[in-house]
């Protein structure tokens, strides 16, 4: 028989090898699994992993994995910072949604006005819109003791009926035959966030996922609220003793990851997106929760995280239209990813031991 | 000499190679949604079906279903015309952006963007006319309802809906004076949980006809479990919930359309151009009439039906006021498709006699 024992430390190697292990052991799984639908497993599989990357379009593929996995990587890492002090915000969604409102609507306000203060003041806004909506759980739970999660979820589906109300009201654009959404930000020269470098997709939203990969690793290594997020994580009592304010921390955590959701948004609405409408969202808040958990709540191991979601995404699009793949296949591939590091996550805390019979008396 | 030979042989069988290659014609599909969804994606993979069917080997079409609307359809959208595509559908109005962006990078490539207004010299808009089908289906839920009351689940205040509802409206109370819309906002496409709610506040509201402008079954299952209620398939015919509650239903059928599309990019004769068309030309289909509808009902709706087909009568024939009593159109008038906020593709107001507002 398996028995499992606890390690009296967890396990270093396992930590980082759980991640790789998983991504492999997710590979054999989705092979399977497409076996069973009939297509080849192995040219499933490549052309899920490794044709985005190498394959003879390439040179288009890669650098829309910066397009897929900047607002992953800046939503995980804002995320990652609660996660780790055991403040759970699930509704990054909903941050995203009304900072992309904020921002669009920064620059809906004063179109046509051309001026390079436009797209600074957006930046702002979307970050100050996540902000904002993420302080509405803070505040409830220091005040009242309220659960963070089941409020900030619940104010994603408030922000998705705000979304389809500015869509169909007071952002319609007055020049879209009574169609529903917003001007397309990508036509408004001020207020676009374009390209930095042509062809290599590379804009605004992209090199702030990098500067948050870089302030959040600082800040957890060096400065004092990060140690106070490492305490609290680690030993809630040992941080009461350290003089934690755990109010304090929920309002910082809760207000830090609403503020990377609204900016990825805000990004994404003057960039990628475009424009307001009713189906802005596709579910960038509720990934990055994997991707926080895939990257071990790392800096770094969020960027790897996130890099490899768009990955799957991008290959999958791609396995679809070649292949004829389901793209619920493709959803279940990502289901397994989770599934199989949550499952090999164990093996950091525990040890598989063969038990001995034991002898009854 | 040999080598020679052999590269010679090896250029022929090249040659012969993109010979069979530019034979075949390359078409892709992007659908927003499922293609089980049993609703909208449903009828336009069926319609990818008729152009396999059609064609056979000389065509081959590839497919991306629930493609989110944004930056994820353009690069479906480019990573089509990379593999080769010489002519794709886009089938949701959110693609209209995407379709022009991608279009101008593949002036090569033919697109064509279901629902939309944004037309350019590789880009073709093509929709049906929906709204002949309500005007059927108000016929009959005019005739059908004992209590009066019809209602009718929107999805979003857009002018397609809005010309449903109109249509609707004004053919359920030409043969029924009496008759009151009651109309729910789901904002949604496709939810089951919600048309299932919005269906059941009606028929709790005293509706005994449902009538839905979204996707999904919810709805018909709703009906059928409350009993004394009849409805009408939405874009796909569901005719298993016949012969009732289900007494008829509205078919978008895009398979002539996507065939005839086809055929004029391997003819090379294919055009951008602005398509419109509803039941005579067959891209709006009439489900059957089941024999939940008494016969009389059922041969004035096929005679409306096929005034409707033949351009005898027009689903908008003044006089028609609007919902505030100013004049829409006049005695014998009919409605344009395009005059802007008058015109049939703008409609975004009510007609006179209901009692609702369009929210904003």
């Amino acid at each position: 028989m398996l028995r499992l024992e606890k390690r009296p430390n967890p396990s270093q190697a396992w930590g980082y090898l759980a991640p790789i292990l998983a991504v492999i052991t997710t590979m054999i799984g989705g092979g399977v699994m497409f076996a069973l639908l009939g297509k080849d497993p192995f040219e499933a599989i490549r052309t899920i992993f490794y044709d985005p990357l190498f394959s003879e379009f390439a040179w288009y593929y890669r650098p829309q994995l910066l397009i897929k996995g900047a607002p992953l990587i800046l939503i995980a890492i804002g995320l990652s910072m609660g996660f780790r002090a055991g403040i759970w915000n699930i509704g990054a969604e909903g941050q995203y949604i009304i900072g992309a409102i904020c921002g669009a609507g920064a620059a809906l306000s004063v179109y046509p006005l051309d001026s390079v203060f436009i797209f600074p003041v957006m930046i702002l806004f979307g970050a100050i819109g996540g902000f904002a909506w993420a302080m509405i759980p803070a505040i409830l739970k220091t005040k009242f003791g309220t659960n963070e999660i089941l409020v900030s979820l619940m104010l994603v589906y408030v922000a998705e009926q705000l979304l389809a109300s500015m869509s169909l009201g007071l952002m319609k654009n007055p020049e879209g035959f009574g169609f529903p959404g917003s001007r397309n930000l990508q036509q408004y020269a001020s207020a676009h966030n374009a390209e930095l470098w042509t062809g290599t997709a590379i804009h605004m939203g992209v090199v702030f996922a990098l500067i948050s990969v870089i302030f959040a690793y600082i800040m957890l290594a060096r400065h004092q609220m990060g140690f106070h997020i490492r305490l609290t994580g680690e030993s809630p009592k040992a941080a009461k003793f350290a003089g934690v304010n755990p109010n304090k921390l929920v309002i910082y955590c809760l207000g830090f990851s609403g503020a990377l959701a609204g900016l990825a948004g805000m990004f994404e609405v003057a960039g990628p997106s475009g424009q307001i409408s009713i189906d802005f969202n596709v579910g960038y808040g509720f990934t990055a929760i994997i991707v926080a958990f895939l990257g071990r709540l790392n800096p770094f191991g969020i960027m790897l995280a996130g890099l490899l979601m768009a990955l799957t995404y991008i290959g999958g699009e791609i396995a679809q239209s070649s292949l004829g793949l389901p793209s619920a296949a493709i959803q279940a591939l990502q289901g397994m990813l989770l599934f199989f590091l949550l499952a090999l996550d164990m093996l950091t805390n525990f040890k598989i031991k063969l038990a001995k019979a034991e002898v009854r008396i | 000499m040999k080598l020679k030979s052999i590269l010679a042989s090896a250029a022929l069988a090249m040659t012969a190679a993109t010979g069979t290659l530019a034979e075949t014609t390359k078409v892709g599909f992007v659908y927003v949604g499922p293609v089980g969804d049993g609703g909208w994606t449903y009828e336009h993979d069926k319609g990818r079906e008729a152009v396999v069917a059609a064609f056979g080997d000389k065509v081959e079409t590839m497919y991306v279903e629930s493609v989110p609307e944004g930056p994820d359809a353009e690069r479906v959208m480019t990573d089509m015309a990379l593999k080769g595509a010489d002519l794709i559908f886009t089938t949701s109005f959110g693609y209209m952006d995407q379709t022009i962006n991608v279009a101008a990078k593949f002036p090569n490539v033919k697109f064509e963007h279901a629902t939309g207004y944004k037309q350019s010299d590789n880009v073709s808009i093509y929709s049906a006319r929906f709204y002949e089908g309500r005007a059927v289906q108000g016929h009959i839920a005019g005739h059908m309802t004992k209590s009066n009351i019809v209602g009718y689940i929107g999805s979003f205040p857009i002018p397609e809906v809005i010309r449903g509802i109109n249509a609707a409206y004004i053919h359920a109370k030409a043969v029924n004076p009496d008759v009151q819309f009651k109309i729910i906002w789901a904002y949604t496409w496709f939810d089951p949980t919600k048309e299932a709610d919005a269906a059941k506040v009606l028929i709790e509201q005293g509706a005994d006809v449902v009538l839905q402008h979204t996707d999904s079954t919810a709805p018909q299952a709703a009906a059928q479990a409350a009993g004394n209620v009849i409805t009408f398939g939405q874009a796909s015919d569901m005719a298993a919930y016949g012969p009732k509650p289900r007494v008829s239903s509205i078919i978008d059928n895009w398979g002539p359309y996507y065939i005839a599309r086809t055929q004029a990019v391997m003819d090379g004769t294919w055009a951008s151009t602005s398509t419109w068309d509803g039941i005579g030309a067959g891209m709006v289909g009439i489900g059957e009439i089941t024999s939940a509808v008494p016969a009389d009902v059922k041969a004035s709706a096929e005679a409306l039906r096929d005034s409707l087909a033949d351009g005898s009568y027009h689903a908008f024939t003044g006089p028609l006021n609007k919902q505030d009593g100013s004049v829409w159109l006049k005695a014998g008038e009919t409605a344009a498709d395009y005059a802007g906020p008058e015109g049939l593709a703008e409609m975004g107001f009510y007609l006179e006699g209901i009692d609702s507002e369009v929210p904003n």
